[in-house]
């Protein structure tokens, strides 16, 4: 697979303190599971974790702390994780083109999503995640269909699986991810000759949203 | 040869790489013979620092102590999993600390970063110069990370020290979140060319 757009690095060091939120985590991890740079790349981001907490003052354990870890040990059977061997996941599976991360959530075929149409040539499957602020859906939008204008005001990142869109930064192809700040404007026309299948997480338009786009928001469904 | 490992454990600032060194032959001492006395080196040396984070994160006394032990009892439990070709092992503890934080204070799925680790399992093929350069990680990232300038570390000891969500960084230092982000960003790539550099 070849991927042209890549994670910002803010959006990497997130992933890797644990701030992003779970809408967004997911993006992010889908995208790490297919892209072996942004998979070097989050590694260089936990390291800073890593040397933090070599550097981090100690604070005081409570008292008898590891006598009472190693007596939790030796009570309970030992469940050690074995060295595993290398097996086929769906996500280094040449033929699947779900990643590991999302196919937690939807199953392994993107041919089973339960699309609900929303506009004509627009079909939409929204993922329900628990403490969420944001939203994660799936798109599918057929060949020369602009996408349906979502989530301005707030960050977007758009993960493609299938197909293909451009817009005014380019080509996204299955594995290119549109990381995207709130102030971009971006109009993406699906350039596939097959629809195009992507992964949203948008921050929940809320109070950013004006009368106009409220009132287009029924329609569009998001 | 664990003895001495252990005494050396007392010496102040030891030379770059011996950390990891001695820090990877404890893992494998836990994974391959179940060494508890290893294991309490393990503890000894990230025990306090996980609890410390915690703490820093807002956790109170009892919970912070709670989670420390979640996570040294995963390191116990996952030693084998352990990889030296995909990080050091404070690296490896840092997010095994992320995730049961994660998990427990934020009550969101870890799922995706666990699912993450299989796919890296599954796909990063271990070679003897990965496991040397991931071995220089630890004291190299710590060396790049002092060289930061203070605005920009101030950024990544709040996100990474405290787990401090980016919107709380930028109330507390008084900018728009534009700029927390992009002295985010700034400081990942000067740590990237630091490492390109010395590498
Ligand atoms: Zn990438």
């Amino acid at each position: 697979m070849s991927i042209h757009h890549h994670l910002d690095a803010a959006s990497l060091m997130r992933y890797a303190a644990g701030d992003l939120d779970p809408a967004f985590a997911v993006v992010v991890a889908s995208h790490i599971a297919m892209c072996d740079e942004c998979r070097q790349a989050v590694r260089l981001a936990e390291a800073v974790g890593g040397a933090c907490l070599s550097d981090m003052p100690e604070a005081a354990l409570s008292d008898g702390s590891f006598t009472r870890l190693s007596r939790m040990i030796d009570a309970a059977p030992d469940t050690a994780t074995k060295r595993r061997p290398v097996e086929a996941t769906p996500a280094n599976d040449p033929d699947g083109d779900v990643p590991l991360p999302l196919s937690s959530l939807i199953g392994g075929s993107l041919d089973d999503v339960p699309w609900r149409l929303v506009v004509p040539g627009v079909y939409r499957h929204k993922i329900e995640l628990a403490d969420t602020s944001s939203s994660l859906f799936m798109l599918k939008i057929g060949s020369g269909r602009k996408m349906p204008e979502h989530g301005h005001g707030g960050t977007e990142m758009t993960l493609i699986l299938r197909g293909s869109y451009s817009d005014s930064m380019g080509r996204f192809g299955p594995g290119d991810v549109a990381d995207l700040d709130e102030h971009v404007e971006h109009q993406p026309v699906v350039d596939s000759d097959d629809p195009c299948i992507c992964l949203v997480a948008t921050e929940e338009p809320t109070r950013f949203k004006g009368i106009v786009s409220r009132l287009m928001q029924p329609l569009v469904g998001i | 040869m664990l003895k001495v490992l252990r005494m050396e454990e007392t010496t102040e600032d030891p030379g770059p790489n011996t950390d990891q060194a001695r820090h990877e032959a404890l893992i494998t001492a836990v994974a391959d013979n179940r060494d508890k006395s290893a294991f309490e080196s393990l503890f000894v040396r990230f025990g306090p620092r996980i609890k410390g984070m915690m703490l820093g994160s807002g956790a109170g006394e009892d919970l912070a102590e709670d989670l420390m032990q979640e996570v040294m009892l995963t390191v116990w439990r996952k030693a084998a999993l352990y990889a030296p070709e995909r990080g050091s092992v404070s690296t490896w503890i840092f997010t095994i600390a992320r995730n049961a934080r994660i998990d427990r204070l934020r009550r969101q799925p870890v799922q995706p970063f666990v699912d993450v680790e299989t796919v890296s399992i599954a796909s990063d093929a271990p070679s003897a110069e990965s496991e040397m350069i991931a071995g220089q990680h630890g004291e190299i990232v710590r060396a790049a990370l002092q060289k930061l300038p203070q605005e920009q570390r101030d950024v990544i000891d709040l996100a990474f020290n405290q787990f401090m969500p980016q919107s709380e960084i930028a109330k507390k230092l008084n900018l728009p979140i534009g700029t927390v982000k992009s002295r985010t960003r700034l400081a990942y790539k000067k740590l990237k060319e630091n490492l390109e550099d010395l590498r």
